[in-house]
């Protein structure tokens, strides 16, 4: 732009103070509009700011975030959030927000896991030769992703709700897990002394594993001798740390739940507002990562194929090694869009009540305190910063994923 | 581009209007009607009929400012509210009052910006559960789920009464009311709490009501009344007088029947507007009480109509009876 008025104010040497030459510049208009659009754009919002303070200040509405750090003073459903931040009805409104944004989170990546497992295994169906594989899939398919979201979620609720028996009548999985309308109850371990020393044997089999993973694909680039390094994997990952656990004599206790006189107590809950919540938001958002898996793998040319099983690959190798890498690179990028959908989409739950970002925080406080734009301002934050971490990641993916220059 | 620079002024403009604000009684006078908050369905507070015509205590008080405002009890515009939802609609300005069974308290008259402009049903938190439980108090609920609607005061009393008496529970919240009695009904949780009026209007719903108790325990004190915005005093007196109108009406003894008989008692004439110029000082026509009294009746009449003894729900006037008669309702006189 500097260069642009410098050359106009160097031609105006010659011709004098020459405007014509830059309003008929097309560089020079094009800036011109564009600071004019600036302009206007950034007045809109400051107008538009200014308005809403003073509105809220005539209104004698509170503003500030000094709400944060009041007592929240209203139980939250007993869930991970609770466990993980400690939380009573005498914790701060602050410590609320955290319950929530740990409850989406949960929601957010056990649904992404799922769904991708659901849409993989989907996707790779719906190309199967069987007949009836490929329909099935096929009418799955269409069947979820043509209902709405949210009367789904509504749907598993109610079904999850009134399908299951009363406490009293707990399906028991020998006496371990229950299972009943007010959720999923599995044994709550209780580490003790000495359990430290079976995690750190769990994460050194995992390292270890990994290298032994390295040092036999070497030895198969080298040699061309193939090793299956899974029972070395599964000694190293789960052995190990099982001969620890024996070796100090058990450090772990377990928690089951009983039948008190209206629930079942102690133990670990799973309740139903997640189980149905996170089983919805898979199921729905599987059915678009299988789509996005099949067009990946349609977008594999044929020869690709051809060509395995011309060198004696058996179809399970071929699709492994030939064409679901390939796939994988068209299949990434709609994917990323469907976890994103997925984070979002999680903030439905307020209707049944699950206790995640938006009914706690955006919900009942937003009752209790009153300051919507505060609030909301906050809730959206999370959202905003949650999805752009899940893309960065991805994009991270993506680009590893992508074709090497050769 | 032209049209780029069109529309940014328009919405300069518009952004710039949003900050003028006129007085509430011009604005409903020149639409022609009352938007007045309410619930989702509550039987006898405020419902929807299958013809779409609302009826309820709460209602009559919306249909008593549009009587009083417009001389027509009919042109109120109802908006259904989640409990949630409630405040933000009335200080955004979406309506232009708020009658939803909504509790009076010292954080949201303070600091919401918004103002109670009386109290129209006095109320208390219980708690219902299945008598199938055999279940006689609440102090034997240690270790029960709650069923509970978000957004309420009932959350907080909840949590208070729990510590208070060292009772352990789990909070189940919905959303709306009609979520959080399906859980109720399909056993997600043992009971369900919520004002007491509410109990009884939830439990008149049921198939067989007798499945049902409310427990004797009253928790908290839950003054029930309309809400206004902050700062516009004359629409404040207005609605906080329409309801003192109601209840005058009801210790002076005239209803809707006997309205229009002229009579020689002072201070029925002047609750009437045949005396007096009281209606000057609110900026409404003399008739504006008449007119509430006429197309909406008496206090006694609007209970007695929609949640009265003798109605599905079944609630005796208890310490909404008038003060003169063992209750706690009490207007301010009309002088």
């Amino acid at each position: 732009m500097k260069k642009l008025i410098l050359d106009s104010l160097g031609k105006s040497k010659h011709r004098g103070l020459n405007f014509r030459d830059l309003l008929y510049n097309n560089e020079a208009r094009a800036f011109f509009f564009q600071v004019i659009t600036f302009v206007l754009v950034v007045g809109l919002f400051y107008t538009a700011i200014g308005n809403l303070f003073e509105n809220i200040e005539e209104r004698g509405i509170n503003t500030g975030f000094s709400f944060l750090n009041n007592r929240a003073g209203f139980d939250i459903l007993p869930f991970l959030g609770n466990i993980v931040v400690d939380y009573t009805p005498e914790s701060s409104n602050l410590t609320v927000f955290y319950v929530g944004l740990v409850n989406t989170l949960v929601v957010a990546f056990i649904g992404i896991i799922l769904s991708t497992l659901i849409g993989l295994l989907i996707g790779i169906a719906r190309l199967s030769n069987n007949y009836l594989i490929s329909k099935l899939a096929g009418g799955y398919i269409e069947l979820f992703r043509n209902i709405p979201i949210l009367l789904q979620i509504l749907f598993w609720y109610n079904l999850f709700i009134n399908v299951f028996p009363h406490p009293k009548q707990s399906l028991a999985f020998f006496d371990i897990a229950f299972l009943n309308q007010r959720g999923l109850y599995l044994p709550k371990p209780i580490p003790e002394d000495g359990f430290l020393f079976v995690a750190l044997a769990f994460i050194i089999g995992i390292i270890a594993a990994y290298f032994v993973k390295k040092f036999f694909k070497r030895k198969h680039e080298l040699t061309g001798s193939h090793t299956s390094t899974w029972p070395y994997t599964l000694g190293l990952v789960v052995g190990f740390p099982v001969i620890v656990y024996l070796l100090i004599g058990s450090p772990l206790q377990f928690d089951y739940a009983v039948l008190g006189k209206f629930n079942l107590k102690g133990g670990m809950a799973v309740v139903p507002e997640f189980l149905a919540l996170t089983f919805a938001l898979s199921v729905y958002t599987a059915t678009y990562i299988a789509e996005a898996i099949r067009s990946g793998i349609e977008a594999v040319d044929k020869g690709q194929k051809e060509a395995a099983a011309a060198i004696g690959l058996s179809p399970i190798q071929s699709l492994k090694l030939i064409v679901l890498p390939q796939a994988l690179r068209v299949a990434i990028p709609p994917t990323i869009n469907q976890y994103l959908n997925l984070t979002k989409n999680s903030s439905l739950a307020t209707v049944i009540g699950y206790p995640e970002l938006m009914s706690t925080f955006g919900g009942t406080v937003l009752n209790q305190v009153g300051q919507a734009v505060e609030i909301l301002a906050m809730a959206m934050l999370v959202y905003l910063v949650i999805s752009l971490f899940i893309s960065l990641l991805l994009n991270y993916v993506n680009k590893k994923m992508e074709i090497q220059g050769r | 581009m032209k049209q780029l620079l069109k529309l940014t002024a328009a919405s300069l403009l518009v952004v710039g209007a949003l900050g003028v604000q006129a007085s509430t009684l011009s604005d409903v006078q020149a639409k022609g009607h009352v938007s007045c908050g309410v619930s989702k369905g509550l039987a006898g507070f405020s419902s929807a009929d299958s013809s779409g015509t609302w009826t309820g205590v709460d209602v009559d008080v919306c249909r008593a400012v549009a009587a009083a405002t417009l001389g027509d009890a009919t042109k109120v515009k109802f908006v259904p509210l989640t409990a949630k939802e409630r405040f933000t609609a009335l200080q955004s300005g979406e309506i232009d009052m708020l009658s939803r069974n909504t509790t009076w308290t010292i954080t949201r008259d303070a600091s919401l910006g918004l103002n109670f402009a009386g109290v129209n049903y006095y109320d208390g938190q219980g708690f219902m559960v299945k008598s199938s439980l055999g279940v006689s108090s609440a102090m034997e609920l240690g270790g029960a789920a709650i069923c509970i609607q978000a957004g309420t005061t009932t959350e907080l009393n909840l949590a208070d009464w729990g510590k208070a008496n060292g009772i352990d529970y789990n909070s189940v919240v919905s959303d709306t009311n009609a979520q959080t009695l399906s859980n109720y009904d399909a056993g997600r949780c043992d009971v369900l709490t919520t004002d007491a009026s509410g109990l009884y209007s939830m439990r008149a719903g049921a198939n067989d009501p007798s499945e049902h108790v409310v427990l004797p325990e009253i928790i908290s004190k839950e003054p029930l009344g309309p809400v206004v915005r902050q700062g516009d005093d004359q629409w404040f007196n207005i609605v906080r007088w329409s309801l003192n109108a109601m209840i005058t009406a009801e210790e002076i003894g005239v209803t809707s029947a006997t309205v229009d008989m002229v009579s020689n008692n002072p201070e029925r004439e002047r609750l009437m507007g045949r005396s007096g110029s009281t209606h000057e000082y609110v900026g409404l026509t003399s008739d504006w009480t008449y007119q509430i009294v006429k197309q909406v009746g008496n206090y006694s009449e609007s209970f007695e109509r929609n949640i009265g003894i003798n109605t599905p729900i079944g609630i005796a006037r208890g310490v909404n009876a008038l003060w003169s008669q063992g209750g706690i309702l009490y207007s301010p006189p009309f002088r």
